[in-house]
């Protein structure tokens, strides 16, 4: 901006020269130069006034509309529209897959009290300790007198206790309803179900929030307003549960064990039909989490899930099937079984220092479990060939379901895959997996070498998952699966009419210090039945089992887990509507000459 | 003319009046009406619910176990057995039912006249 000067040289010269005071000239630029700055300033200010008059005109226009709406409009109280199942329920029930209740919500009642309202506290302190016994009447009454203005007396109250509470009849003594999650099958699925507690607490209504397992992973769907109408269904079978936690408690008291687990999965779908782990607890009234001492002693604590273990022979058929599939092998392939077995400073020996070489068919070292043999497949195979196989069996990752523990479940591989760990690995030991990864790779083999992924949810169509071996591969690993039921390890789980296919496995526990522990081992029994069509696979674990009824206490799972998994066979395949299958008996004098007569 | 249709319209006027009075107080009786209903919907599904949760508890399958082991002298259940499944083929078909004769038979024969007489020795 040319800013004019003040005193123009030539009107100033010009004033002088006419003998008129400069000083005039000087005061009317100035004021002109005013003049300007104030016409500019008012235009400015105009501009905001409208802007700022705008402003007020509409807010005051939207609270004027909202005020006549408010005005012409009846009042009413607002309510939900009866529609379901909504008005009560702020969770969505859990059904099992036939839809009997696992978990629904109850309404009931909490008690709060207000001192400040109490007529007589001591004398209200003194019969709430009478009706509810875990209060303590001086701890109460301490609390009611200390000038507080609000506490919580109980969380959930019963009919009875309600009205005892009434006819205390102290007006500072309120009542809040609430919701409450209510597990009516107490113990059974107590793993899969975890629990539930208040979450945000108010007088008027407390949020119920998960606290494990399905509850917890799914807390979102389950509080979703939108599908709190929509129950939700489980691929758990109660019928099957429940007779599969009778059978398994009864087998581990028998055995002596000190935890035990079982997993029944359909082998097409990957939906688990049934996931016990004891002991349990009872979800209405969960245990506190053990702060000290081994989590592993907790009923908690799910040993199908989140227990990870050494799962000893059970590994094997994956080197056997691995090593058919890459065509090194077929099931009668003979390999060194010349025990013991040395490389470099480690010795591998066989169970009770067996020798069943020097040579041995591969299904042999499946129906015999042979570590030797699995260890020379598994070098056949090499290391990072069989590391892939694993990893695609979805052995070495945290097992996939749909519980707040599984992801924490990961599985112990050492960092390094050097060639003893290639020989260990045929045989299940230096490599830890979940029970559940387990029956899941089991079932990728019943399913015919398709990959079967776990889940708890029941749906009525799955996406298929990918060939990790062929048919061919997998029939032929049933087969050799069936052969240790009826000549092998497992000749105790020869179920009649249900023709099982399994494989044993006995590991011992690490030590706290390092090494193993011979007295403390996990029996392991994968199985699969109907062999000829395999539709389920049934995973039973035992911690630290031993039979006792012989003259020397026997710690293999061919005595332990296998007779257990074979009475839960007996009990559930009826149950499931699977027909037994007459077996063809061998044929002797008087049925061969029959024969041709049938034949015609 | 004219003040007979300024009576008349006056008149229907009054009518519908009245008639929009009553419609009102209709409404509002039969929205009260459907408030009262709604409440009773809403605890009736609270006692569905609850229901459903007893039923639910009652039939646990450990009661259900207990209960049919105190009542085995009258029940007799046991667990079920492979055996106890079979195929259709192997069910019977049920027995022909045996005709009841309560009331006199009548029979009636003809001879034909053209056969061959029977000889008696």
């Amino acid at each position: 901006m040319i800013r004019t000067p003040l005193r123009p040289l030539a009107r100033i010269l010009d004033a002088r020269a006419k003998g008129e005071n400069p000083d005039v000239i000087e005061r009317e630029n100035i004021n002109a130069r005013h003049e300007v700055m104030r016409d500019k300033a008012r235009g400015r200010a105009e501009k905001r006034l409208l802007l700022l008059g705008i402003g007020f005109f509409m807010a005051f226009t939207v609270i004027g509309v909202r005020m006549g709406i408010l005005a012409d409009s009846v009042p009413v109280e607002p309510r939900t529209s009866a529609g379901g199942t909504e008005i009560t329920a702020q969770r969505a029930d859990i059904l099992d897959r036939r839809g009997r209740i696992l978990a629904t919500n109850m309404l009931t009642y909490s008690l709060y009290a207000q001192p400040h309202d109490m007529v007589d506290p001591v004398h209200a302190a003194t019969e709430l300790a009478a009706i509810f016994p875990e209060l303590d009447a001086k701890a109460l009454e301490r609390r009611f007198t200390d000038g507080r203005s609000f506490l919580w007396v109980r969380k959930v109250l019963s009919p009875e206790q309600m009205q005892k509470v009434h006819e205390i009849g102290d007006p500072g003594l309120y009542f809040g309803p609430r919701e409450m999650r209510l597990y009516p099958n107490g113990n059974l699925a107590s793993h899969v179900l975890g629990g539930a507690a208040f979450g945000a607490e108010g007088v008027a209504s407390a949020e119920v929030i998960g606290t494990a397992g399905i509850e917890k992973d799914l807390d979102a769907r389950l509080r979703d307003p939108a599908q709190s109408g929509t129950p939700l269904t489980l691929s758990i079978d109660l019928t099957l549960q429940a007779n599969i936690e009778e059978v398994l408690a009864t087998g581990m008291r028998m055995m002596n064990a000190k935890g035990a687990a079982a997993i029944l999965m359909d082998v097409h779908s990957g939906e688990v039909l049934s996931l016990a782990s004891l002991p349990s607890f009872d979800p209405n009234d969960r245990p506190a989490v053990a702060t000290k001492g081994d989590p592993s002693d907790s009923p908690l604590f799910d040993r199908a899930v989140q227990g990870v273990y050494e799962l000893g022979s059970t590994f094997k058929i994956f080197a056997v099937a691995q090593a058919m599939d890459l065509g090194l092998v077929n099931p009668e392939t003979l390999v060194d079984a010349n025990a013991p077995m040395h490389w470099g400073k480690f010795t591998i020996k066989e169970w009770s220092n067996h020798n069943y070489g020097p040579l041995l068919s591969v299904t042999d070292v499946i129906a015999k479990s042979s570590n030797v043999g699995a260890a020379r497949i598994g070098l056949m195979i090499g290391g990072e060939r069989q590391r892939a196989f694993l990893k695609a069996m979805g052995l070495l990752d945290p097992p996939q379901a749909e519980l707040i523990e599984a992801p924490g479940a990961k599985a112990l591989v050492p960092d390094r895959w050097s060639e003893i760990v290639t020989i260990t690995a045929s045989y299940g030991h230096g490599i830890a997996s979940s029970p559940l990864n387990l029956a899941a790779a089991y079932a990728t083999i019943a399913n015919g070498g398709i990959k079967v992924t776990p889940t708890l949810l029941h749906a009525t169509h799955r996406e298929p998952g990918v060939r990790v071996i062929t048919a061919e591969t997998a029939k032929a690993c049933v087969a050799m699966l069936r052969r240790v039921v009826t000549e092998g390890t497992a000749t105790l789980a020869n179920v009649p009419g249900y023709a099982v296919a399994g494989k044993t496995g006995t590991a011992e526990k690490p030590r706290k210090g390092g090494g193993y522990d011979s007295n403390k081992v996990i029996n392991t029994f994968a199985a699969m039945f109907p062999a000829n069509d395999p539709k389920y696979v049934l995973v039973v674990i035992l911690d630290e089992p031993v039979e006792t009824s012989g003259p020397v206490p026997r710690r293999t799972a061919g005595w332990t887990s296998v007779p257990v998994a074979a009475e839960i066979i007996r009990r559930i395949a009826p149950l499931m509507g699977l027909r037994p299958q007459v077996e063809s008996t061998s044929l002797d004098g008087l049925t061969a000459v029959k024969e041709p007569l049938v034949a015609e | 003319m004219r003040p007979v249709l300024y009576v008349l319209s006056f008149m229907a006027m009054l009518a519908t009046a009245f008639w929009a009075y009553r419609e009102n107080y209709a409404t509002q009786h039969q929205l009260k009406q459907m408030a009262v209903v709604q409440d009773e919907i809403a605890a009736l599904h609270e006692e569905i619910g609850l229901q459903r949760a007893e039923w639910a508890y009652l039939n646990r399958p450990e009661r259900l176990r207990d209960l049919a082991t105190l009542n085995f002298d009258r029940l007799g259940l046991l667990p079920m057995e492979p055996e106890q499944l079979g195929a259709s083929a192997q069910v019977a078909y049920p027995a022909a039912p045996v005709l009841v004769i309560t009331g006199t038979i009548e029979t009636q024969g003809s001879l034909d006249p053209n056969a061959p007489q029977e000889q008696t020795p």
